[in-house]
C-alpha cells in the first residue's frame, strides 16, 4: 500500500545513488519537483531513463547526477536544442554521459514488456537505420508466421517517478490529459514514487482518466504545482514562455549553474 | 497583402497536399501549421494525429509542443504511447506522415541524430523519436525541410529513419509496410522520388525559382524532371489564413 509522505522523504527513502531512475511524463505532467529534490539531495551515478529527456533531464544532465542516459528523444519541444545534454555528449561536461538511445516504439515497447514482467517486447522496427547496430535489439522470427521482427528487452528501472493530478488519503492514484507511459513506468518499476497535484477525500471518475491502485505505487507525496514548467491538464497551464526562455539560460554553462543555485537548489552552491 | 514569403509558400504547398487525406501524423513546427492550414481551408474533416498520444485534435493556435493541453482538450481520442505506436502507427492506420530532418539523401533516407560521428559528434540532434516506425508503417512520408547543401548531402552522417534505403525494391526486403516517401516539400521547390530509381527528382519549383537555384542547394548532382512544374502561388484565402493562423 502506497505510503503518503514528503516529497523529500519519499526521494531520500527510494533513490539511491547508481539507480536507474525514470522520471516519465510525455509532454506532460513532468515531475519537476521530484527531479529538483533529487538534485538537492545530491544522488549521483544515476541511470535517467525518459523517452523524451527534455528541460527537467537537460538541468539532471547539466548538473552532473548522471552516469547514463537511456531515452528516444532529447529536444526542447518546438524550441530547439538542449545545450546541456549536447554538451555532456559533446564536450564531455560536466561528465562525459554514456548513451543508449531508442526510438519511440522501442521504449515504449520497453516498458510495456516490464510492465508485463516479460524478459522483451516484439516489435517491427529499427530495421535498415544506423541505431539497429548502436543499441539492444535483436532480430527474431516469428514462430508462426516466419515473419522478421524485432526484440527490445524490458526496461526495469529502479525507480519510477511520474506526477498525477490527485491521490486519495489510500494512495490511489489519478491522472488525465495525455497519459504517456507514466503508467507503464510505475508498473516497470521496482520502487515508485508518485507526487500528485492535490490529495482528496474520493477520487472522481474522469473521463479518460488513468487510475493507478494504492497497492502497486511505493510512495504518494502532495507536490502542488509539481509539474511546473510542465503542466498537470485541467490544473496548471504549460509554461511555453520558459521553455524558450531556457534555452538562453541553458546556452551557457556559468548561466546555467546560476540559475540552477538560485532556483533549485535552494542558495546550496551548484 | 505583402507578397508570401518561400517559407509561407512551403507552408501552403505542404496544406494542399493534404486536400483529399483522412488522416496526418505530425510533430510541432511547419507541418503542424501546415496541417491545421489544411483543415481551416482545403480538409476541415483532416484527422490531426500528434506523437503524444493526440486523435483528431483540432487546435485553433500552433501549440508550442506536442503536449500543449489544447491538443488534448479538442481530441477525438486521447492514447498512452505504447497504444499510439503498437495500434495505430504500426498497423498503418495514418494516411499520410509529415517528417523533419536534419539530412536528407537522395533516397530520402533521414537523419535527426548526429551530424559528425556518433561517439565524437560535431552537434548531437535530438534523435530517432517516432520518426523510424513512422517512416516504416504510415501510408506515406511527405519531408518538410529548408532547401540547403547542409541538409540535402550527399551521405547522411547517421541513418536515422529509412525513406527508399538504396534504391528500388529496399522497402519490400526490410518489410515495411507503407509506401515511403512520396514528396519532399522545401522553401524552393518539391521533389518525389523518381517512380523507377527511386532517387529524388526536382518535380516542381516555387515561382521566380530556377532549377539552377535548386541544384546548387543541393548536396548531389540532382535529377529534374522533364517537364518542371512551377507552384500555383499562394491563394489570397491560403496566405489570409496562414497569417491569421501564426497571429493566434
Amino acid at each position: 500500500m502506497a505510503e503518503l509522505t514528503s516529497v523529500a522523504e519519499a526521494v531520500a527513502e527510494l533513490v539511491r545513488d547508481g539507480d536507474a531512475v525514470a522520471l516519465e511524463g510525455f509532454t506532460h505532467l513532468i515531475p519537476f519537483a521530484a527531479g529538483h529534490e533529487v538534485l538537492r539531495q545530491g544522488r549521483r551515478e544515476l541511470e535517467l531513463v525518459r523517452m523524451t529527456p527534455d528541460v527537467l533531464y537537460d538541468q539532471m544532465i547539466g548538473m552532473g547526477c548522471a552516469r547514463r542516459l537511456v531515452f528516444s528523444y532529447g529536444g526542447n519541444p518546438g524550441v530547439g536544442s538542449l545545450h546541456r545534454f549536447r554538451d555532456a555528449i559533446e564536450h564531455g561536461w560536466p561528465r562525459t554521459l554514456e548513451l543508449e538511445e531508442h526510438s519511440h516504439a522501442g521504449m515504449a515497447n520497453r516498458y510495456a514488456a516490464g510492465a508485463s514482467d516479460l524478459p522483451c517486447a516484439l516489435m517491427r522496427g529499427y530495421s535498415g537505420t544506423d541505431l539497429a547496430a548502436r543499441t539492444r535489439v535483436e532480430p527474431v522470427t516469428c514462430p508462426f508466421t516466419g515473419e522478421q521482427l524485432v526484440a527490445v528487452p524490458a526496461l526495469r528501472p529502479d525507480v519510477a517517478i511520474v506526477h498525477a493530478q490527485e491521490a486519495d488519503r489510500e494512495g490511489n492514484v489519478q491522472l488525465w490529459g495525455i497519459p504517456g507511459v507514466q503508467k507503464e513506468a510505475v508498473l516497470a518499476a521496482k520502487r515508485s514514487l508518485v507526487t500528485v497535484e492535490r490529495i482528496v477525500d474520493e477520487l472522481e471518475p474522469r473521463s479518460g482518466g488513468v487510475v493507478i491502485p494504492a497497492w502497486v505505487v511505493t510512495a504518494v507525496a502532495a507536490a502542488p504545482a509539481g509539474s511546473r514548467p510542465s503542466y498537470a491538464h485541467g490544473i496548471t497551464e504549460r509554461d511555453n514562455a520558459f521553455y524558450r526562455e531556457w534555452d538562453a539560460i541553458s546556452r551557457d554553462r556559468d548561466r546555467f549553474q546560476a540559475w540552477m543555485g538560485e532556483h533549485v537548489m535552494g542558495g546550496v552552491a551548484a | 497583402m505583402s507578397p508570401a514569403s518561400s517559407e509561407e509558400v512551403q507552408t501552403v504547398v505542404a496544406a494542399r497536399r493534404l486536400r483529399a487525406v483522412r488522416s496526418v501524423f505530425i510533430g510541432v513546427g511547419r507541418p503542424s501549421t501546415a496541417a491545421i492550414l489544411s483543415r481551416m481551408v482545403h480538409n476541415p474533416e483532416l484527422v490531426l494525429v500528434y506523437e503524444s498520444g493526440t486523435i483528431g485534435a483540432k487546435p485553433f493556435r500552433i501549440p508550442l509542443s506536442i503536449g500543449d493541453g489544447e491538443l488534448a482538450e479538442t481530441a477525438d481520442a486521447v492514447v498512452s504511447v505504447p497504444e499510439m505506436f503498437n495500434y495505430w502507427i504500426g498497423p498503418g492506420r495514418i494516411e499520410v506522415a509529415f517528417l523533419g530532418a536534419a539530412q536528407v539523401d537522395r533516397f530520402c533516407n533521414l537523419n535527426s541524430t548526429v551530424i559528425g560521428d556518433y561517439d565524437e559528434p560535431r552537434t548531437r540532434l535530438p534523435g530517432a523519436g517516432g520518426a523510424p516506425e513512422i517512416a516504416a508503417s504510415c501510408g506515406e512520408v511527405v519531408v518538410v525541410v529548408p532547401h540547403t547543401r547542409r541538409t540535402f548531402v550527399e551521405r547522411l552522417d547517421f541513418v536515422t529513419t529509412v525513406g527508399h534505403g538504396d534504391g528500388p525494391g529496399a522497402r519490400g526486403r526490410l518489410g515495411f509496410r507503407g509506401k515511403g516517401p512520396t514528396a519532399v516539400i522545401t522553401d524552393l521547390g518539391v521533389l518525389e522520388p523518381d517512380p523507377e530509381s527511386k532517387e529524388l527528382t526536382l518535380t516542381q519549383v516555387h515561382e521566380g525559382v530556377g532549377a539552377d537555384q535548386v541544384r546548387e542547394a543541393t548536396g548531389w548532382p540532382l535529377a529534374v524532371a522533364g517537364e518542371l512544374r512551377t507552384t500555383e502561388p499562394p491563394t489570397a484565402d491560403e496566405l489570409g489564413a496562414l497569417r491569421r493562423l501564426v497571429s493566434r
